[in-house]
């Protein structure tokens, strides 16, 4: 089974990573970009008899800090 | 009193906590990333600064759950003592020993430079040596050092006086220029600056030797 978890900032938390690539694309000339929010994908190549809460497992242990970072999961079959 | 500082791949500040503590007589010991029990006797757990694990993932998140780390929590849970300092800081947000996250510097850069640093509270055996309000001049050294925590829990460490370290120029963006936090119990300590970089006279500085040796003095007359 494959596995994608897409981790980002929490919306209030200050990215400012995506905030620098926000300007960025504004000085380049890409009008209109209103906001920026950079986050990571983690593939995660599991057994077949793994379940979308052993992953929600992983996340909430180590794969997300979710102090400041929320986690979605999308299972690839 | 015996320290035991913790040593991680990647670590890079360790030898000069061993050092410091050492300077303020301490009986230190280093202890491996892959051991799962610390010393016996261990009194303070120093975690230090570095990358850890290439800060992959996120700075500390690996270290966190490294079997040491799982030992050094029973000795906070337990009232032990622990120094956190900049990676190690990270390192204890990480395993939840100390509340909130260090997020990515506000201006995206890395900032090595000495620092002028306010004491908020003496009310710990780290910083009794000092009196509140001082100013210290002190080195920081990190690309991730701008402190988070929703507005109820900066409430109540501000409440609680667990904020023993202000930045006087908050260089990262942190939440209330907090550049240090305590545990409840006030025997866990995180900080970003590095007082372990102004403990020598080589350093250019010594207004972090007060720290080791209150805390020394703390742990010994205990």
């Amino acid at each position: 089974m494959k596995a994608r978890v897409h981790v980002m900032l929490k919306n209030g938390v200050l990215d400012p990573q995506g905030e620098a690539v926000r300007h960025a694309l504004g000085s380049m000339g890409f009008e209109g970009v209103a906001g920026v929010r950079q986050g990571k994908v983690i593939e995660l190549d599991l057994a077949d008899d793994a379940t979308e809460a052993d992953v929600a497992r992983m996340c909430e242990k180590l794969l997300a800090n979710t102090v400041i970072e929320s986690y979605t999961i999308e299972i690839a079959g | 009193m015996r320290a035991a500082i913790v040593v991680f791949p990647g670590s890079n500040c360790d030898r000069d906590l061993a050092t410091a503590f050492d300077a303020a007589g301490a009986d230190v010991h280093m202890v491996w990333h892959k051991d799962t029990a610390l010393p016996g006797g261990t009194d303070i757990v120093g975690v230090p600064g570095g990358f850890s694990f290439g800060d992959y993932l996120r700075c500390g998140a690996i270290a966190a759950n490294s079997p040491i780390c799982k030992a050094v929590k029973a000795h906070a849970d337990a009232g032990g003592f622990v120094l956190g300092i900049c990676n190690g800081f990270q390192v204890l947000t990480e395993t939840g020993l100390l509340p909130g996250a260090l997020l990515r510097n506000a201006e995206l850069k890395y900032i090595c430079k000495t620092i002028g640093l306010t004491v908020e509270s003496s009310n710990s055996a780290f910083t009794e040596g000092y009196n509140a309000g001082d100013t210290l001049q002190i080195p920081i050294a990190h690309h991730d050092g701008n402190y988070f925590a929703d507005e109820a829990t900066i409430a109540m460490l501000e409440g609680d006086d667990r904020v023993v370290f202000r930045y006087v120029d908050n260089p990262n963006g942190s939440r209330n220029s907090i550049a240090g936090i305590v545990s409840a119990n006030r025997r866990v300590l995180g900080m970003m600056p590095h007082p372990e970089r102004a403990a020598d006279l080589g350093h250019g500085g010594t207004d972090g030797v007060a720290m080791f040796r209150s805390l020394v003095g703390a742990v010994t007359s205990a």
